[in-house]
C-alpha cells in the first residue's frame, strides 16, 4: 500500500486544494514555502523541540487506564495524555509551530478561530510568549458556553471577537478570521487551529501534531512490546486525529478509528457527523465532506462538544474515509457524557467533552475486540473548560449555588 | 454551440461601450433573494433600466467568506427567505429581456453541488453571460473551464494586488469576458477612498494581454465611479447598491444606480 503518512497535499485523492478567493494565494504560497524549508532547518527544529520540552511539557504520559477498561470489554487501554501540555490539549503543539513559522515569515500578528477556546487559547499563549499581538474569533453561541476560555485569553492579552454571524458557531468564526486576514494579510498570520482549511494547512498541521503519534508508538512499544490493535481518537476538524493516525496510517494491521459527534442522534438531524449524514463539497478553501442541504448552503452543526461542532472536516479524513483506511462512526452526546464521567470516577481524570467522544468510541471498540485487545485512545484535552456544561449534564450545582 | 443566439457576452459588452465613447461599463450587484425573489428581479430589472449594464446576480451562501456586513445580511435573509440555487435562472432571464447582460456571482460550492455542467447548461440557456468565481482559482477550476468551453460562457476569475506576475498571467489567459480586479486587499464594502492599488493592477492585467479589466471592492458614489471609470472598462458596485435597496427600496436603488451611471458617462 501507498505511504499515506506521507501525503504532502495539496491533494488527498479528490480532496484538499485551495479553493480560496486570490487575494490570499500569494500568501498560502509564502506559509508553504517558509513551512518546507523550515522542515528541512535544524535550527527551526531545535527551537520547536525546546519549545515542546521545556514549555508544553512534551513528551506527554502514556498512561494505562486499568479501572475504565473494565468497561471497555476488558481492553487494555492506554491514554495519550494531551490533557498534560501547558494550555490543557493538543492545540498548542500547533499554535507554536505556527507561530514560530510566522515569525520567520515577519508578521507581527495572530489571528485564530476557536470553537470550545483551546485553538484560541493557545494561540494567545504562543502569541504572549513570542511578543505577538493575537486576535481570536469565537462564535457567539460559543463564547458563552465556554466563558472559562474566553476570560483565558483575554488574560494572555489577546483580543476576543464574538461572532454574531451565520449559526454563531466555529464555522463563522472561521469566516470571520478569513476576512480579517484577507484584510491584513500583509502583518498578519491566520493560524488555522487544524486539519482543515486550504492547502497547506491540513499538511502542515498534521505535520506539527504529529508528535502525538510518534511519541505514542514509541511509548506504546515501551509498555507492550507491540503496536496496538487500534488507535482512536474524536474528530472535530480532525487535528488530534491526525496527529495520531499518522504514525500509524503504514501499519495495514493497526485498525484506527475517529469518532464523530453525533449529537443528538444522525436521525434527529442535529449532530456534526459529516460521514455519516455529510456529502463531498467545498467549505472554507478544501474539498471535503460537508453537513449541507440539497443547494450546497451548509447546515448547522450540533453537539455537546463545541470543539467538535462543525460542519466540515479535514480533507485528509474524508481521503481516508473513502479509502477505508479509518472507521468514521457517530457518538452521541449522551454517550460521550456518560464516558466523561466514568473516566472520572474510574481514573481520576476528566478528559475533555471533545475526547470523551473518544472515550465512548473505546467502550465500544473495546467490547468488539475483547480482552486481548491494546487500544491506544487519544486523550486530546482536559475538562476543566467543560465544567459547567458538565455540571449541568449531571445536575451537579446546588440550587442557588453562585461561585464568587 | 450557443453562437448563432442573441445571447449576451460581457466582452462584446464592453467593447460597445468602449466604441459608443464611453469611459467604463457600469457592474451592479444585487443578491437573488433579496429582499424576496420577486422583489430582487423587480430591482435588478430597475438596475438596468437605470443604465447598469452588466448585472451581477449574486447567489446567496451561508459561508459567504469574501463578503462585507451589507452583502452577509442580505444574504442570510434571502436564505431565511427560502432562496433556492434554481431561482438564479429566473433573475438571469429577466435581467436579459431588460437588455441587460447578466452574470452570476457565486461562491463556487452552489455551483458544484448543481453540477457544474448542468449549471453552465441552465444558465447558458437562461441568457446568462458568464460566471465571476470569487473563491475559485484557475488552478482548481478544470471542470469549470471545460464546461464554459461547452457552453461558451465567460469565466470571470478574480485578481489581486497581491498576485504575483506568473498569477496574473494565469488568470487572464484562464479568463474570458473580463478579469475581475479585486481593487483592495479585503472583502466587499462600501469604502471612503478606492485604494490606488487598483490602477497598477489594470495596468498589469492590460500588460499580461487581458483585454478587459473591471474593478470592484470598494465604489459607492459617482465620483468614485468616475475615478475609477478612468482607467478601468468597467465599474463595480455592490454592497452600495444592497445598502439603497434595503434603506429606500427600488426608487432609492433606480437614483444611486442613476448617478453611478453619470460617473460612468
Amino acid at each position: 500500500m501507498t505511504e499515506t503518512s506521507q501525503e504532502t497535499g495539496p491533494y488527498f485523492g479528490a480532496f484538499g486544494g485551495r479553493f480560496i478567493p486570490e487575494a490570499l494565494i500569494p500568501a498560502l504560497d509564502e506559509i508553504e514555502e517558509t513551512w518546507r524549508k523550515s522542515q528541512v532547518d535544524p535550527e527551526f527544529g531545535a527551537e520547536l523541540h525546546e519549545l515542546q520540552v521545556s514549555y508544553i511539557g512534551r513528551p506527554s504520559l502514556l498512561t494505562e487506564a486499568k479501572r475504565f477498561s473494565a468497561h471497555c470489554g476488558g481492553a487494555r487501554i492506554f491514554l495519550k495524555r494531551e490533557d498534560l501540555n501547558h494550555t490543557g490539549s493538543h492545540k498548542i503543539n500547533n499554535a507554536l509551530g505556527q507561530a514560530l513559522l510566522a515569525k520567520r515569515m515577519g508578521k507581527t500578528r495572530l489571528i485564530a478561530e476557536t470553537g470550545a477556546g483551546q485553538h484560541g487559547v493557545a494561540t494567545a499563549t504562543a502569541a504572549a510568549l513570542l511578543d505577538m499581538e493575537c486576535e481570536v474569533y469565537m462564535g457567539e453561541e460559543d463564547t458563552q458556553r465556554q466563558a472559562l476560555n474566553v476570560a483565558r485569553m483575554r488574560l494572555l492579552g489577546a483580543k476576543v471577537n464574538a461572532v454574531t454571524n451565520g449559526t454563531r458557531t466555529l464555522k463563522d468564526a472561521m469566516n470571520e478570521a478569513m476576512r480579517d486576514w484577507v484584510a491584513n494579510v500583509g502583518s498578519t498570520h491566520y493560524v488555522i487551529g487544524t486539519v482543515a482549511g486550504p492547502h497547506p494547512f491540513p499538511a502542515m498541521v498534521r505535520a506539527f501534531q504529529r508528535v502525538i503519534g510518534d511519541e505514542a508508538r514509541d511509548q506504546l512499544r515501551e509498555a507492550t512490546g507491540g503496536l496496538p490493535d487500534a488507535v482512536l481518537a474524536c474528530v472535530g476538524g480532525g487535528s488530534n486525529a491526525m496527529g495520531i493516525f499518522a504514525a500509524f496510517l503504514d501499519d495495514p494491521e493497526v485498525r484506527i478509528y475517529g469518532f464523530e459527534a453525533g449529537g443528538e442522534g444522525i436521525e434527529s438531524g442535529r449532530h456534526a457527523a459529516r460521514f455519516s449524514g455529510g456529502r463531498p463539497g467545498v467549505l472554507h478553501g478544501s474539498a471535503t465532506y460537508i453537513l449541507q442541504d440539497e443547494d450546497g448552503q451548509t447546515r448547522p452543526s450540533h453537539s455537546v462538544s463545541a470543539g467538535l461542532d462543525y460542519p466540515s472536516v479535514g480533507p485528509e479524513h474524508s481521503f481516508l474515509h473513502d479509502a477505508g483506511r479509518v472507521t468514521y462512526e457517530p457518538v452521541v452526546d449522551d454517550e460521550a457524557m456518560e464516558a466523561l464521567q466514568l473516566l472520572a470516577r474510574t481514573e481520576g481524570i476528566i478528559p475533555a467533552i471533545e475526547s470523551a467522544h473518544a472515550l465512548a468510541g473505546a467502550m465500544r471498540v473495546g467490547r468488539q475486540l475483547g480482552p486481548d485487545a491494546v487500544l491506544l485512545v487519544n486523550l486530546s484535552g482536559r475538562g476543566d473548560k467543560d465544567m459547567t456544561t458538565a455540571a449541568t449534564w449531571f445536575d451537579y450545582f446546588d440550587e442557588g449555588a453562585v461561585q464568587v | 454551440m450557443t453562437g448563432t443566439t442573441a445571447r449576451p457576452r460581457t466582452g462584446a459588452m464592453l467593447d460597445a461601450i468602449t466604441a459608443a465613447g464611453r469611459s467604463a461599463a457600469l457592474i451592479g450587484y444585487l443578491p437573488v433573494g433579496f429582499p424576496t425573489v420577486a422583489g430582487s428581479i423587480e430591482a435588478m430589472t430597475a438596475l438596468v433600466d437605470s443604465g447598469v449594464d452588466i448585472v451581477e446576480v449574486g447567489l446567496p451562501y451561508s459561508d459567504p467568506g469574501m463578503d462585507g456586513p451589507v452583502i452577509q445580511r442580505a444574504a442570510e435573509q434571502a436564505l431565511a427567505g427560502g432562496v433556492r440555487t434554481k431561482d438564479v435562472f429566473a433573475a438571469i432571464s429577466a435581467v436579459a429581456e431588460a437588455g441587460g447582460t447578466p452574470v452570476v456571482m457565486s461562491y463556487w460550492n452552489l455551483v458544484l453541488q448543481y453540477g457544474v455542467d448542468a449549471f453552465a447548461r441552465d444558465l447558458a440557456a437562461a441568457g446568462g453571460a458568464g460566471i465571476i468565481t470569487p473563491d475559485l482559482i484557475p488552478d482548481e477550476a478544470a471542470d469549470w473551464l471545460a464546461a464554459s468551453d461547452e457552453y461558451d460562457l465567460d469565466r470571470i476569475f478574480l485578481a489581486a494586488p497581491s498576485s504575483t506576475p506568473e498569477r496574473i498571467s494565469r488568470i487572464v489567459s484562464a479568463s474570458r469576458g473580463f478579469v475581475y480586479a479585486a481593487s483592495t486587499m479585503g472583502v466587499t464594502g462600501v469604502r471612503t477612498s478606492v485604494d490606488d492599488h487598483a490602477r497598477d493592477l489594470v495596468a498589469r492585467l492590460r500588460e499580461a494581454g487581458a483585454p478587459h479589466a473591471c474593478v470592484g471592492l470598494g465604489v459607492s458614489t459617482r465620483d468614485q465611479a468616475a475615478e475609477v471609470a478612468a482607467y478601468a472598462d468597467g465599474v463595480i458596485v455592490g454592497s452600495a447598491l444592497v445598502r439603497s435597496l434595503d434603506d429606500g427600496g427600488v426608487p432609492a436603488l433606480s437614483d444611486l444606480a442613476a448617478q453611478l451611471r453619470e460617473g460612468c458617462a
